[in-house]
């Protein structure tokens, strides 16, 4: 079995996020890390090789974006990656979410994996939605934020976060799954795995190699356009309760999840 | 701080060690430092991850990272536990360094991958109660027995003295081969100095007490005693000194890095009660003598930083690092204790608390001024290295 695991470079999450007025994009010059949530999903790629039920061949980490975003799969191969794939090019500068999706759907085409994961979610973008854009490209079941997943009947077993709680469902592969940062707790990377992530295999890519119609990507295959940015509006103060009396905070706060239909 | 300077690797090291800090160290600093425990576990996953010998060649067990990034390590642990850095820093900068410099082929492969693995711990015994500063005083006789020596004599302070395995343990060398010294002020003539590894378990060596300390209390300071204990050389006959001194040269980097850390971890919590305490109806970060003062420390902390990693990189070029070894800890270790106080004065009466960690902070910075060569020592080296021979003159 092949695992392609989808990465992004982000801002650092210490970093404060800003729009660049003049491009409507979010200023990227700040500190850059592997985006969290891409961590998990190696994570997972990770945990199904070493649980051994269905022997993982490999598990190669794949991006999109500029000449930096080489450090987020160097990040990938520390945590555990066999190698990686970098897809760069101008012409998919400023793609949207649709037209990224087709790009690495193009990229992934070429290695015909048995499994796709990603984090569910970029810490820039916020999106949630990639996932679904690359399984449609590809014509593969989608799961998103998914919290467990186990190897069960010649597929996975998923367990994924609905707003109700859980929905279990089992998915034949090839399958594109998205994981929320519940479903492990990301290994540290060892020096020496760190010190060895520029000696593994990294191909780049340009749009070419893997037939992307350059017409449907980038700024002008792009149907998504930014217009003004706004802060979202302060949140209000909340309600506080100051704890005299240990009992009646409890009835307290008993009492306003009630009137609210939570509890 | 700007990490533009860092490599790739150095700083997902950084990264590594900052997050392994922040998750597994940071939340029981506290608790360890009341106990006054020594998290042995914590080692064991820091020897997993390759941090108990960073800078030790991949042949000898080690990650085969650059000195800079021990470095970071070393600030990064120590910004979590100050205890957990100066065990890890003389762990490796006193005890694998200069075994893996003056080792022999069979030492190196017999001890130094269990040092580097972190399966076992190391440390380094030169002060003796009546010599520290003064360490060519010491009175530790090693005589003849064999192939080896048969060591005699008190340890004071020795990091990690209770739980090594491999102790690095500098005594007169009673072999009669090497040359005698010159006489001392006192006129008597003495052995010449030799370095000596010692295994625990051996023969004859106890811990006759671990240290009270004001802080650090999650590491080890022991007072170890010799008695017939036996000990293979290290290095050439009567290079003890040259050993220790050099040892000391690269081991202050640590020792400055260490203080970095601690003092970062300081501003850390003084900039976010700023922000959170209000009085005088708003944050207390909105008055000017708050903001002057964070300010201040966090200039003065990068100082620091920028002289640490300079005598890092110096000593990584295989430049002459000594002076600028020594002034990273003179400034590093003063700007450590002064400005754990003014974190404590920020925090106001919580700060002098246990609820906050500032005052651990702060007892844990006080020694960063004292071991591996006093503030003191440190201004004679750089004093040395001005004046030339006019520094030396006795009358």
């Amino acid at each position: 079995m092949k695992i392609c695991v989808l990465v992004k470079e982000v801002p650092d999450a210490a970093v404060e996020k800003r729009i660049d007025a003049s491009t409507g994009r979010m200023d990227r010059n700040g500190e850059k890390n592997l985006n969290p949530y891409d961590t998990h999903a190696i994570e997972a790629a990770m945990q199904i090789k070493e649980g051994g039920v269905i022997p993982v061949e490999e598990i190669v980490a794949v991006t999109m974006g500029p000449e930096s975003a080489v450090r987020a799969l160097h990040k990938a191969v520390s945590l555990g990656a066999d190698r990686s794939l970098h897809l760069t090019d101008a012409a998919l500068a400023g793609s949207d979410v649709a037209a990224t999706g087709y790009a690495l759907a193009k990229a992934l085409e070429r290695e015909a994996p048995d499994l796709v994961l990603l984090g569910q979610q970029s810490d820039d973008g916020e999106c949630y939605t990639i996932g679904a854009v690359v399984a449609d490209h590809l014509r593969m079941p989608s799961l998103t934020q998914v919290i467990q997943m186990d190897v069960a009947d010649g597929g996975l077993r998923c367990e994924r976060q609905a707003e109700y709680g859980y929905d279990t469902v089992q998915v034949e592969l090839p399958a594109v799954i998205s994981v929320g940062d519940a479903i492990n707790e990301p290994r540290y990377p060892s020096l020496k795995a760190i010190m060895g992530a520029k000696r593994r295999p990294l191909e780049t890519l340009a749009s070419g190699d893997v037939g992307i119609d350059v017409a449907l990507v980038g700024v002008d295959g792009s149907r998504v356009s930014c217009g003004e940015f706004h802060a979202p509006p302060a949140k209000a103060a909340g309600q506080i309760i100051e704890d005299e009396d240990t009992n009646e905070t409890v009835e307290q706060i008993v009492a306003w999840l009630d009137e609210r239909k939570l509890i | 701080m700007s990490l533009h300077e860092l490599t790739d690797e150095q700083r997902e090291i950084r990264a590594l060690a900052r997050r392994f800090g922040e998750e597994a160290i940071a939340p029981h600093a506290a608790g360890w430092d009341r106990e006054h425990r020594f998290p042995k576990e914590v080692f064991v996953a820091l020897g997993e991850l390759g941090l108990m010998g960073a800078c030790i060649p991949e042949e000898h067990g080690g990650a085969g990272t650059d000195f800079l990034s021990y470095v970071l390590a070393i600030e990064e642990l120590s910004r979590a536990d100050g205890g957990v850095g100066v065990t890890v820093a003389v762990h490796t900068s006193a005890v694998e360094l200069p075994l893996l410099a003056h080792g022999d082929p069979d030492q190196l492969a017999r001890l130094l991958p269990p040092l580097a693995q972190g399966h076992e711990l190391g440390a380094f015994a030169l002060t003796e109660p009546e010599a520290g500063s003064d360490a060519a005083a010491l009175r530790t006789r090693a005589v003849p027995d064999g192939a080896g020596v048969r060591i005699t004599g008190t340890k004071q302070f020795v990091t990690t003295g209770s739980h090594a395995h491999t102790l690095i343990v500098f005594a007169r060398d009673e072999d009669g081969g090497a040359a005698v010294e010159p006489a001392g002020a006192d006129g008597a003539r003495r052995a010449p100095i030799s370095a000596y590894l010692v295994r625990r378990p051996s023969h004859g060596l106890r811990v006759a007490r671990e240290e009270e300390k004001l802080g650090l209390n999650s590491s080890s300071t022991a007072e170890l005693t010799f008695e017939d204990t036996p000990g293979e050389r290290l290095g050439a006959p009567g290079a003890g000194m040259r050993i220790a001194l050099g040892t000391l040269d690269g081991g202050r980097i640590g020792i400055a890095a260490q203080a970095v850390g601690i003092a970062q971890a300081a501003l850390d919590v003084a900039t976010a009660y700023a922000r959170e305490r209000n009085a005088f109806g708003g944050p207390i970060g909105r008055l000017g003598q708050v903001q002057h003062k964070l300010a201040e420390m966090q200039t003065e902390i990068e100082a620091a930083r920028a002289l640490t990693w300079r005598a890092a990189r110096l000593k990584q070029a295989g430049r002459p690092h000594t002076v600028e070894g020594a002034q990273a800890k003179l400034f590093a270790s003063r700007v450590a204790r002064h400005w754990t106080g003014e974190a404590i004065q920020i925090l106001g009466g919580y700060g002098y608390t246990r609820e906050f960690p500032a005052e651990r902070y702060y007892r844990d910075a006080k020694v960063t001024e004292i071991y591996e060569g006093t503030s003191e020592i440190q201004r004679l080296v750089i004093a040395r290295a001005l004046l030339g021979e006019a520094a030396r003159s006795v009358s």
